[in-house]
């Protein structure tokens, strides 16, 4: 009976994001791929590049992202229910810390166990102060962030201090995840990317980033981004948990415990942040060490608004993060510098397309874009890199303009960040 | 009247000292979790801090309480500037520059600087201002991703702006002459120790008192309150809401400007890489346990100071890490908040209990006049 009427909920507090929307046509987004790598092989051609799109850089990005993915994933689990998560980066912390320690003393799986576990132990407190006694989200997430960064580096110390090459700010080297690939393909595939071919060498470069050196944990992870969407969109558990997050008050009068559904949603959360920061010490460095989170929990969460409450544009988000950033750890300032060719040259089509199309008595429409891609382009003729610390800044840049340009469209869940107390009337 | 009232001061002084006491238990069950030594860690932290101590406290909680100050402004109508960051660490950059080329002469180009910094920091939060009121961007996101770009450009610019000092590897800009620093307040008669209290406290002063000033008597304190407190009702008497949104990140930023100032005019006198970081997040949570007001974020800062400076001697005093005063510090706001909502609900009980049974005690009189 709850199970139905739940989902009656549930549905009817999602039907409204559904109507007055035309459907998008499926091979959209197969389509929108296909189009970016079509201009990746264009530019790295004319431009010369070819870091652009090589299986190095593609390879690094996907590695990068993927804590970005998971902290995103704890992100949109509590968000979904309606609990705002800023504290990501606090859980996230206290998983690089159990992942350490964890992974150090009983093998790299016990590792795995031990970031999800004090990723939840951080979400049992966010949960407790949020849903429980009902204090604001942010600041409770921000007294989480302070915690987690506090106990992390306390119990660094009190646990590496004196162990072979650890120390109080630094955990010894740990046993390593195995790396996966599928045999035999690897090779052929880098001579194709080493002939530099239009569209065929990027092609290959991409195929040979996902099969080739692929870490157990990055599957593991993708298996999660899946999973969560099916779980959240595909089951009447996950319908009850958004209805939460859409409209608590009519689902609790549908029977759903939304208390109940929410402070498991905040738990999900802290251990999705918790594998998060386990990734970084498991994959990315192989050790723990302090300030390695470097705000990522952040850009998790940006990564969820950026992907509108979505899993699949969360995951688009976390990569755009993870390219940029490889970019930039590869020392791509010549490849930030070639995308300035392309994106003068849309300036420009925007800027002409918007001139042609501009209504009676607006003469200036579409000049902006014009004199900003001359500007650009500009740019592109008079330098052949761009500074370091610019390449740098480039994903944070991206993350603003894409919230500037798209926050119209974006929705976040309707009931996202406001206290829930049972019984009262809205 | 004046009972409930002299109630509800005591509920809201109850709240920050129950928090502190739930921290001060909670700590010493992790320190017995992890077997360190509880009495000696205690004795460590609760030590009559020492003269030279007393003065880094006194010159730490300045610069807080300024941080304090800019985030309260945001928070007093629901904003949450977590940008503060960014925008010290630009506006400083600035100030340093423009103070370090000397084109006025002593407290003149002090005073200009000043301005340049609150003009600097109120720029860089005018942006996520403007990209909430016009195109609905979280502040929250959006401060945070200002704060990553402006480390950036400030490192950027730093590289371009420095000055080469001779047998040194900092970059920093040019020092301040002498005329352009701020003198420090001498407090050796009074405490018997040469170091010295920011000159700068004036400020943190002024800015104390103007925000009491601004919040609680102007009509744009009246409107900042009232949106924070219900923007509908708010945006119901005329408040434009979105103006409002512009204009207090605006403030906050120009408060968040000058938080680097007490380093640049009275200690460092250049802004160089090493400048402290993370003086914004301190801020948010000292601005959080004086919950906004005046003097309650004065004796946060102070607090906060107090637990820094005495946290130092944690390794050689205790044998535990001074990391354990984050931990302490973590608990505190986490169980300050949680302590405040707690006394709001119970003085809503109190409320709702009393205007019940006052209705009660008039149907009776009514009941009994008519009898």
């Amino acid at each position: 009976m709850s199970t139905q009427a739940g989902s009656v909920a549930g549905a009817a507090a999602v039907a409204q994001v559904a109507t007055g929307k035309k459907a998008r046509p499926r091979w959209l987004w197969p389509a929108v791929a296909l189009g970016a790598l079509v201009l990746l092989a264009t530019v790295r051609v004319i431009t010369g590049a070819h870091d652009i799109d090589s299986s190095g850089a593609l390879s690094a990005s996907i590695g990068l992202a993927m804590p970005i993915v998971l902290a995103g994933l704890g992100g949109l689990w509590s968000e979904r229910a309606g609990v705002v998560n800023i504290g990501l980066e606090g859980m996230m912390i206290l998983g690089t810390w159990g992942a350490a320690f964890f992974g150090y003393h009983y093998g790299p799986a016990a590792g795995i166990l031990g970031a999800v576990g004090m990723g939840v132990l951080a979400g049992a407190i966010h949960a407790l102060a949020t849903v429980v006694f009902g204090v604001d989200h942010i600041v409770s997430g921000v007294a989480i962030n302070l915690l987690g960064a506090g106990a992390g580096s306390f119990l660094a110390v009190r646990t590496f201090t004196g162990l072979q090459g650890g120390g109080p700010t630094q955990s010894p080297p740990l046993q390593q995840l195995p790396f996966l690939s599928i045999p035999g393909i690897g090779e052929p595939l880098l001579a194709v990317e080493k002939s530099h071919l239009w569209l065929l060498a990027d092609l290959a470069g991409l195929l040979r980033a996902v099969t080739t050196n692929v870490n157990a944990l990055t599957i593991l992870a993708v298996g999660l981004l899946v999973g969560s969407w099916w779980v959240l969109w595909r089951t009447a558990f996950g319908l009850r948990l958004r209805a939460c997050g859409e409209a608590p008050h009519a689902a609790e009068t549908l029977g759903v415990n939304v208390m109940r559904l929410k402070y498991l949603a905040v738990l999900v959360s802290g251990a999705f942040a918790g594998l998060a920061g386990g990734f970084l010490v498991l994959v990315a460095s192989n050790l723990y060490r302090e300030g390695q989170t470097g705000g990522r929990g952040y850009i998790g969460l940006a990564a969820m608004i950026f992907g509108n409450w979505r899993p699949g544009g969360l995951a688009a988000g976390a990569l755009l993060f993870g390219y940029t950033d490889s970019i930039q750890l590869r020392g791509g300032g010549d490849v930030i510098h070639a995308y300035l060719l392309p994106a003068g040259v849309l300036l420009l089509a925007w800027g002409v397309w918007q001139f042609l199309r501009r209504r009676a008595g607006k003469a200036f429409t579409g000049v902006v874009p014009v004199v900003m891609s001359v500007l650009v382009l500009a740019w592109y003729a008079l330098t052949s890199t761009i500074p370091p610390e610019f390449t740098s800044m480039t994903p944070y840049i991206a993350t603003l303009l894409v919230l500037a340009l798209a926050s119209q469209r974006l929705r976040m869940p309707a009931a996202d960040g406001q206290v829930y107390r049972r019984g009262e009337a809205k | 009247m004046k009972r409930v009232d002299t109630r509800r001061l005591a509920l809201a002084a109850a709240a920050p000292l129950l928090a502190i006491l739930v921290a001060l238990a909670l700590t010493t069950i992790i320190l017995l979790a992890s077997g360190d030594p509880v009495a000696a860690v205690w004795a460590q932290l609760f030590k009559v801090p020492l003269p030279r101590q007393i003065v880094a406290i006194s010159n730490e909680a300045i610069v807080l309480y300024l941080s304090a100050v800019a985030v309260a402004i945001g928070f007093k109508m629901n904003l949450f500037n977590i940008g503060v960051d960014g925008q010290y660490r630009i506006a400083s950059f600035a100030a340093a520059v423009f103070a370090g080329a000397h084109f006025l002469p002593g407290w003149l180009n002090i005073i200009v600087s000043i301005l340049i910094a609150m003009a600097t920091g109120a720029l860089w939060a005018f942006i996520a201002g403007v990209l909430k009121v016009t195109r609905g961007v979280s502040e929250v996101i959006s401060t945070i991703m200002l704060n990553y770009i402006a480390t950036y450009l400030v490192a950027f610019l730093l590289q371009k702006a420095a000055v080469k000092v001779e047998g040194s590897n900092a970059t920093s800009t040019a020092v301040l002459h002498d005329d352009s620093k701020v003198p420090n307040i001498d407090v050796s008669g009074l405490l018997g120790t040469p170091r010295q209290v920011y000159g700068l406290l004036v400020l943190a002063i002024i800015i104390g008192v103007a925000y009491w000033f601004v919040v609680n008597r102007t009509r744009f304190g009246f409107d900042l309150r009232a949106t924070g407190a219900s923007e509908t009702a708010a945006v119901a008497s005329g408040v434009r809401v979105k103006k409002m949104v512009a204009t207090s990140m605006v403030l906050s930023g120009a408060a968040a400007g000058l938080v680097g100032m007490p380093l640049l005019f009275c200690q460092d006198y250049a802004y160089g890489d090493t400048v402290q970081s993370g003086l914004g997040f301190a801020g948010l949570a000292v601005a959080l346990l004086g919950r906004n007001h005046p003097v309650g974020m004065a004796f946060a800062a102070v607090l906060w100071g107090y637990l820094d400076q005495l946290s130092n001697g944690l390794q050689i005093g205790a044998g535990v890490s001074d990391k354990l005063v984050l931990i302490i510090q973590g608990i505190i706001v986490l169980s300050v908040v949680v302590a405040y909502e707690l006394v709001r609900r119970a003085s809503l009980r109190i409320d709702q209990k009393r205007v019940g049974s006052a209705e009660v005690k008039s149907v009776n009189k009514v009941e009994a006049v008519a009898a």
